[in-house]
């Protein structure tokens, strides 16, 4: 995989980009967009359906972004390979959009295809943003992500984001016998298969940071054991060999650790090990539930969740288990911290009443309720810091779904999932 | 590990025995065979605990039950708990080639991992009055389910008080 991503043909872009530097279009640039932007996603010129299919891919991660209405492929009329990158701007202005994102898909003499995108300000009548992809067919829609995201990035001012993935839990069966499988799926659904066969129960499914691994808690011998995962060979190992109750882990930044819980004797504690093994090293030793670790990005700190107080509450400390300090100070119950991509927030679950996703500075304060369901717990941040996935759990049913939601505010978005869902984990950009 | 799997195993066998010598034909609980090794296991990992149904309900009958029940967030042991499990601990010395897996459960009402930590605080409030009537520390192991397993489906108090639990489960 890594090697077909290896071949962007970014050298096309350069000059546009050089160009749109000095241009003017504040109407569009820097996270200015505050309504649904329209813009037009006409099909791609290609010999074949794959231009069709890779517009309606870019016009659906555009719309989950929240910041656009596209219109497009259908109804839309398309264009010659010529006409991508010097569209008619007059008629796309009569139509009424104020953005055009084009594009042609070619095809190479090594097999591959290229796929050309361009992004267009239709109002001031000038390219914006060029790139091209050279994929393997069967990979039209990585093409088509990095596409979208081109064309999201470069609007909103954010990092890009849609070109990632996505494992979760994946739950059938009735509720007092619920079958609990490891998924993986592209960040809108696709290319959606299982990891685990369901033998035994799994939860907490996390990415390493470079997206090729993961950690999770598997039921094995009727007890939580903390696994390691490669994705691409199938192949799990214990991380903690005996039989000690283990669970909640993540990945420390750099990917050389693994902080978890440990539970013994009524108490639970947090630790960390290298991948490569050894001995753990307890970072808590307060008789408190100390759980749900989650590494700061630059690797430095840790946030997790301690009922040390009477009450589940949220406290940072350093990397070696020193300065544990308290950061949630809020009514109600606070859990399940994550740290955001960008440093400066914290993702949590709040239990005052139903279960709601907020997030809050990473020193505590400024706290934010994104979600309103009856349970929304669980977590995960973008690679760009802008959304965080959580699962929604109906009251009765127990039925869990995964939602995405904005962090700067609006509406919970379902993602498409075969069957229900839990625990989600964002990827890291596809590289 | 494997060490630890071929004792258990040997257990097992001598507790059958002992049962067919020493109870009333009436009274003795079909003799369970689960398979050394479970056929569709690939998991090299896998620990080979096996559930023997006919003592659970063994256990059950003579102790009344298997479980107990706890409050919302609590993890401590009130009259009825601890006379269930005084019960339950004569039951273990009576019987006294086989373990218990001690399983802590938790409502549907917290989050995932903090019911992890809960359900073990539950088991282990459990452990800790067996071993005070005498249980062998080695015949006990604990585990925590958080809230995986609830045995009432409901999203109400009545349900939630069902699942809020910790179960002694008779393994070999």
């Amino acid at each position: 995989m890594r090697t077909i991503l290896a071949t962007l043909l970014i050298g096309i872009a350069s000059a546009a980009l050089a160009q749109d530097e000095q241009g003017e279009v504040p109407e569009l640039v820097g996270g200015s967009v505050k309504t649904a932007q329209t813009i037009a996603v006409p099909e791609m010129s290609s010999g074949d359906a794959t231009g069709r299919q890779i517009a309606e891919v870019i016009a659906s991660d555009l719309r989950g972004t929240g910041l656009f209405t596209p219109l497009g492929p259908s109804g839309v009329p398309g264009y010659s390979q010529a006409e991508a990158g010097n569209p008619n701007y007059p008629s796309w202005r009569n139509a009424g959009v104020s953005a055009l994102v084009s594009g042609y898909v070619e095809p190479r003499p090594d097999g591959r295809m290229t796929v050309a995108c361009y992004l267009h300000d239709v109002t001031a009548g000038r390219q914006l943003a060029q790139q091209g992809f050279a994929v393997s067919p069967s990979d039209w829609r990585r093409a088509a992500h990095r596409c979208a995201d081109m064309v999201y990035s470069r609007l909103s001012g954010q990092q890009p984001y849609l070109d990632t993935k996505v494992v979760y839990v994946a739950e059938t069966g009735p509720k007092n016998n619920r079958v609990k499988r490891v998924a993986i799926m592209d960040s809108d659904g696709s290319n959606h298969r299982y990891l685990t066969v369901g033998r035994n129960t799994v939860v907490t499914p996390r990415f390493s940071p470079r997206g090729d691994k993961l950690v999770y808690t598997a039921y094995i011998g009727r007890r939580p054991r903390v696994l390691l995962f490669d994705v691409a060979s199938g192949q799990e190992r214990l991380l903690i060999p005996g039989n000690h109750i283990t669970f909640a882990p993540r990945f420390s930044p750099d990917g050389r650790d693994i902080v978890f819980s440990m539970a013994n004797g009524g108490n639970t504690d947090i630790y960390i090990v290298s991948t490569s093994g050894g001995a753990p090293r307890q970072l808590t030793v307060t008789p408190g539930a100390d759980t749900s670790p989650s590494f700061s990005p630059d690797g430095r700190q840790i946030v997790f969740e301690s009922d040390r107080s009477g009450t589940q509450q949220l406290y940072v400390m350093n990397r070696d288990g020193s300065g544990q300090r308290r950061i949630s100070f809020g009514g109600g119950r606070y859990a399940s911290p994550v740290w955001s991509p960008t440093g400066n927030m914290i993702a949590f679950t709040k239990i005052a009443g139903p279960f709601r996703v907020g997030v809050m500075s990473a020193g505590g304060g400024g706290e934010r309720i994104l979600t309103n369901g009856w349970q929304d717990e669980g977590p995960s941040w973008a690679p760009n810091g802008q959304f965080v996935m959580f699962h929604r759990t109906q009251q009765g049913s127990g039925t869990a779904r995964l939602y995405a939601v904005p962090v700067g505010g609006g509406s919970a978005r379902l993602m498409p999932t075969p069957v229900g869902g839990s625990d989600p984990s964002w990827s890291p950009l596809n590289n | 590990m494997k060490k630890s799997i071929l004792i258990g195993m040997t257990a097992v066998a001598l507790t059958l025995g002992a049962c067919g010598r020493k109870t009333p034909p009436a009274e003795v609980p079909p003799v369970e065979q689960p398979p050394a090794t479970d056929p569709n296991s690939t998991d090299p990992n896998s620990l080979e605990v096996v559930e023997l149904p006919a003592l659970q309900a063994d256990l059950v009958a003579k102790a009344g039950s298997d479980t107990i029940y706890f409050g919302t967030d609590e993890y401590s042991l009130d009259d009825a708990s601890k006379a269930t499990l005084a019960a339950q601990a004569q039951w273990m010395l009576a019987n006294p080639n086989v373990r218990a897996s001690i399983e802590g459960h938790a409502d549907e009402r917290g989050t995932r991992e903090y019911n992890q930590a809960l359900g073990e605080r539950r088991a282990n409030a459990a452990r800790d009055f067996l071993l005070s009537q005498g249980v062998p520390a080695a015949r006990l192991v604990v585990t925590s389910w958080g809230k995986e397993r609830p045995v009432a489906l409901g999203s109400n108090e009545e349900a939630w008080a069902q699942n809020r639990r910790a179960v002694t489960v008779i393994i070999r």
